[in-house]
C-alpha cells in the first residue's frame, strides 16, 4: 500500500519535518518506508529519512506493509498537509 | 612559568584557575566476545542510561537557556532511539564483536555517509550522531562525560575552540575569561566575551597543550599574553592591576546615569549593540541610551529549523518592554554569505561577502521576511522601535522592503493587531553605492546607521577575514572619513538622524571626528558606553569643529590618527 507526495516544506526533509512524520509512523505496526530517487529508507529511522537527503519540490513514495497500514497512511497524510510538509501527488 | 600569545578579543585581566575542556579518553581494544546476549544487554544498558542523562541534560538547558538551545539535546534522544541505528549495532554483536568496537563501527559508517552529502544540514548532523556516539561508548567504558554545567567555582575556560553547544552548558557567573587555540576576533567566543565582558584570548595556537587541568592562569589583554603557572610574585602583581582596572571602572560608573553630552553642551546617543534579549541587561547595566544595533540572527542560527513569529514576538516584545520606550533598533535578518543557515540549503559562494546575504535574501524568499516584520510589528506596542534593513546597495531595495514591511503593517490592522502608530524605517549604509548616493536615501528612509565593518571592507576592497590584508582594515583611512562626512550630511540636508553601529563608534580615536562631524547616534558593545560618555564629556564640538577642515587635507590614515592624537584629544 503506498502514497505519493510532493515536498514543499522550505527546509526539505529534514529537522523538524523530519521528526514529525518518524514519531508519526512510530505509535504504528506497520512497516513504513519512504522511497526517494529509487533509494528506499526506513521511515521509522531519523537516519534513514536523513540519509536520503530529500530536498525541498521533490516527490517521495511512501509504502506501508501490516495491519495497520491504510490508518498509518491516512495519518501520515493528514501531517504532511497539516503542517505544511507536502501535498498529494 | 610559561606565556603564550594569542588575539585579545576583549578588554580586562582575569585571574582564575584553567578549566580544560577536554575529551574523555574512550579508547578501547576491539575484541571477540562469546556471550552475545550479555554484550547486547551491555548495549541496551548503556543506551538505556544515555537517554536518562539526555533527558536530564535536555530538561535543564530548557530551564536555563529555553527550549530553542534544548533542541539540539532533543535531537540526541531521537537518535538514541532509532532502530535503524540500534539494529545496525546489533548486528555487528551478532558478529561476535564488543559493544564499544559496534557503537564505533555503526557511528563511523554513518558519520561518513553524512559528511560526504552535498548539504550544510546533514554534514552538521554527523556532529549530532558523534556526539551520541561518545556518550554510549563512555557510558559502556564507565567513563564519565564532562558536565560543563557543573562548574561551581571561578574558572579561566581553555579549549580548542568554543561551540555554541558548549557554551549553551556554561554557567557564566563562574567564566571569567576563555582562551582558545583558534579563532579570531569575530569568532563566536569572542562575541560571547565581549557580551559578558570578560577578558579572552583567542588563536593562541598552543594553549591546550601548554595548560594543565587546574594549573593557576593571567589573561592580560592589554599585552595579548596568557601566563601560566605564575609565580606568586606575579600574581600579586596581576591582582592589584586587576584591582586597579575594577577601581576605574568604578569611576567610570558615574557616568552611568549622566547624559550624554559633550562639554560643550552638545548632545548625542551612546547606544549599545545585542545580539541576545538577554545583552540588553549589560546595556542597561552601563547606562545605554538606547540599542542601536539589535541583530536578529540570534533567533536563525544553531538550530534546525525556521523561528515561528509567534517565538521572534516574544523576543523582540521582552527587548522593547526592558528598554522602557528607550529607541530601540531593530536589523532585518543580516544572513547568508558567511553566516550560513543549513536549513536553507542555500548554495556555497565563491565571494559569499559579495553574494545572497541579508536584505537580497529577504527580498527573494519573502516568507521569512514578512515572518519575522509581522513579529517585529506585533511587538512595536511595547517600546519605541526602530526597523532597519541591512545591505541595501539601490533605492529599489529600500522601496521594496518598505513596501512589504507597510503592506504587512496595514494587513495586521486590518486583523485586529495593534500595531504602534509610527515606527521609523531606516536602512544600514554600508555599501559604498548607497554612501555615495545617501541624500537620495536620506529622502525616502526616516534614518541612516552607518555600518562601519562592512564600509571598510567594501571600499578598501579588503576581507575581513582575510588576515594578509587586515592591514586594509583602515577606519582613519581619508576615503572612509569622507564618505562618513557624506553620509552625515546628506542626512541631516533631509532633517534625518544618523547613527553608527559599526566598531569605530565605540573607537577612541574616531570619536572626537565623528563628534566633529555631527553624528547624532554612536551604537558600540557594552563595555564601551561609559568610556565614550565620559570621552565626550571631556570634548569640546565647537573646539573639534575648527579642526575638520586640516584633517579633511591628510592623505593617509597614519597622518589621520596623529592628528587627533595630537590635537583632537583633549579640547578642554
Amino acid at each position: 500500500m503506498n502514497k505519493t507526495f510532493k515536498i514543499t516544506v522550505l527546509e526539505g526533509l529534514h529537522a523538524r519535518p523530519a521528526t514529525l512524520l518518524v514519531t508519526t509512523v512510530s505509535a504504528f505496526e506497520s512497516e513504513v518506508s519512504i522511497i526517494y530517487k529509487g533509494k528506499s529508507a526506513n521511515l521509522k529511522s531519523i537516519m534513514g529519512v536523513m540519509s536520503l537527503a530529500v530536498s525541498p519540490g521533490s516527490i517521495v513514495e511512501i509504502a506501508a506493509e501490516g495491519s495497520d497500514a491504510s490508518d498509518l497512511l491516512d495519518k501520515v497524510t493528514e501531517v504532511i498537509i497539516s503542517q505544511g510538509i507536502g501535498e498529494e501527488c | 612559568m610559561l606565556e603564550i600569545s594569542g588575539i585579545a578579543v576583549s578588554d580586562g585581566i582575569a585571574v582564575a584557575n584553567a578549566y580544560c575542556l577536554l575529551e574523555p579518553d574512550l579508547s578501547f581494544t576491539k575484541r571477540k566476545i562469546t556471550d552475545i546476549d550479555a554484550e547486547k544487554n551491555r548495549l541496551k544498558e548503556a543506551v538505556m542510561q544515555a537517554n536518562i542523562e539526555l533527558e536530564e541534560i535536555c530538561a535543564s538547558a530548557n530551564k536555563k537557556f529555553g527550549a530553542e538551545k534544548a533542541a539540539i539535546f532533543s535531537a540526541h534522544i531521537l537518535l538514541l532511539a532509532d532502530p535503524e541505528l540500534l539494529a545496525t549495532m546489533e548486528a555487528k554483536i551478532n558478529d561476535g564483536w564488543n559493544a564499544e568496537f559496534a557503537v564505533q563501527e555503526t557511528a563511523n559508517t554513518y558519520i561518513e555517509l553524512f559528511e560526504a552529502m552535498d548539504n550544510d544540514y546533514i554534514q552538521e548532523r554527523a556532529a549530532d550522531i558523534r556526539d551520541v556516539s561518545t556518550r554510549l561508548l563512555a557510558h559502556l567504558l564507565g567513563v564519565a562525560i564532562p558536565d560543563y554545567s557543573r562548574i561551581a567555582q571561578d574558572v579561566i575556560i581553555v579549549a580548542e575552540d568554543l561551540t555554541p553547544s558548549i557554551t549553551a552548558q556554561l554557567d557564566t557567573t563562574y567564566v571569567k575569561g576563555f582562551i582558545t587555540d583558534r579563532g579570531g576576533k569575530t569568532s563566536h567566543s569572542a562575541i560571547l566575551a565581549r557580551t559578558m565582558e570578560i577578558p579572552a584570548i583567542v588563536g593562541a595556537q598552543t594553549a591546550t597543550k601548554d595548560i594543565a587541568q587546574g594549573a593557576p592562569l593571567i589573561i592580560d589583554s592589554t599585552t595579548n599574553k596568557v601566563i601560566i603557572n605564575a609565580t606568586q610574585d606575579v600574581l600579586d602583581v596581576y591582582l592589584e592591576k586587576q584591582q586597579a582596572l575594577f577601581e576605574e571602572k568604578q569611576l567610570l560608573k558615574q557616568y552611568r546615569l549622566c547624559e550624554s553630552i559633550s562639554a560643550d553642551g552638545h548632545r548625542i546617543e551612546i547606544a549599545g549593540n545585542i545580539g541576545k534579549p538577554e545583552d540588553v541587561d549589560f546595556i542597561l547595566a552601563n547606562g545605554g541610551d538606547g540599542i542601536g544595533l539589535f541583530r536578529t540572527e540570534f533567533l536563525y542560527i544553531d538550530r534546525h529549523e525556521l523561528p515561528s513569529e509567534e517565538e521572534q514576538f516574544l523576543a523582540y516584545k521582552t527587548v522593547l518592554a526592558k528598554m522602557q520606550g528607550k529607541p530601540t533598533v531593530v536589523r532585518t535578518l543580516d544572513i547568508g554569505g558567511d553566516k550560513n543557515l543549513p536549513y536553507l540549503n542555500l548554495a556555497r559562494e565563491m565571494n559569499p561577502f559579495l553574494g545572497f546575504r541579508a536584505v537580497r535574501l529577504c527580498l527573494d524568499k519573502q516568507d521569512i521576511f514578512r515572518t519575522q516584520l509581522r513579529a517585529l510589528l506585533r511587538a512595536s506596542i511595547y517600546g519605541n522601535l526602530k526597523i532597519m534593513f541591512p545591505m541595501i546597495a539601490t533605492l529599489d531595495e529600500f522601496r521594496e522592503a518598505k513596501a512589504i514591511l507597510l503592506e504587512e503593517k496595514q494587513q495586521l490592522v486590518e486583523k485586529g493587531f495593534a500595531v504602534a502608530e509610527t515606527i521609523e524605517i531606516g536602512m544600514m549604509v554600508e555599501i559604498p553605492s548607497a554612501a555615495i548616493i545617501a541624500d537620495l536615501f536620506a529622502q525616502e528612509a526616516d534614518f541612516l546607521s552607518i555600518g562601519t565593518n562592512d564600509l571598510i571592507q567594501y571600499t578598501l576592497a579588503a576581507d575581513r577575514m582575510n588576515e594578509r590584508v587586515t592591514y586594509l582594515y583602515q577606519p582613519y583611512h581619508p576615503a572612509i572619513l569622507r564618505l562618513v562626512k557624506t553620509i552625515i550630511e546628506a542626512a541631516h540636508q533631509h532633517g534625518k538622524w544618523v547613527g553608527m553601529c559599526g566598531e569605530m563608534a565605540g573607537d577612541k580615536i574616531a570619536i572626537p571626528i565623528l563628534l566633529a562631524l555631527g553624528l547624532d547616534e554612536f551604537s558600540m558593545s557594552a563595555s564601551s558606553i561609559l568610556t565614550t560618555r565620559a570621552q565626550i564629556a571631556s570634548l569640546s564640538k565647537v573646539e573639534l569643529t575648527k579642526h575638520l577642515e586640516q584633517l579633511f587635507t591628510f592623505t593617509t590614515a597614519f597622518e589621520v590618527e596623529q592628528y587627533v592624537k595630537n590635537y583632537m584629544l583633549k579640547t578642554i
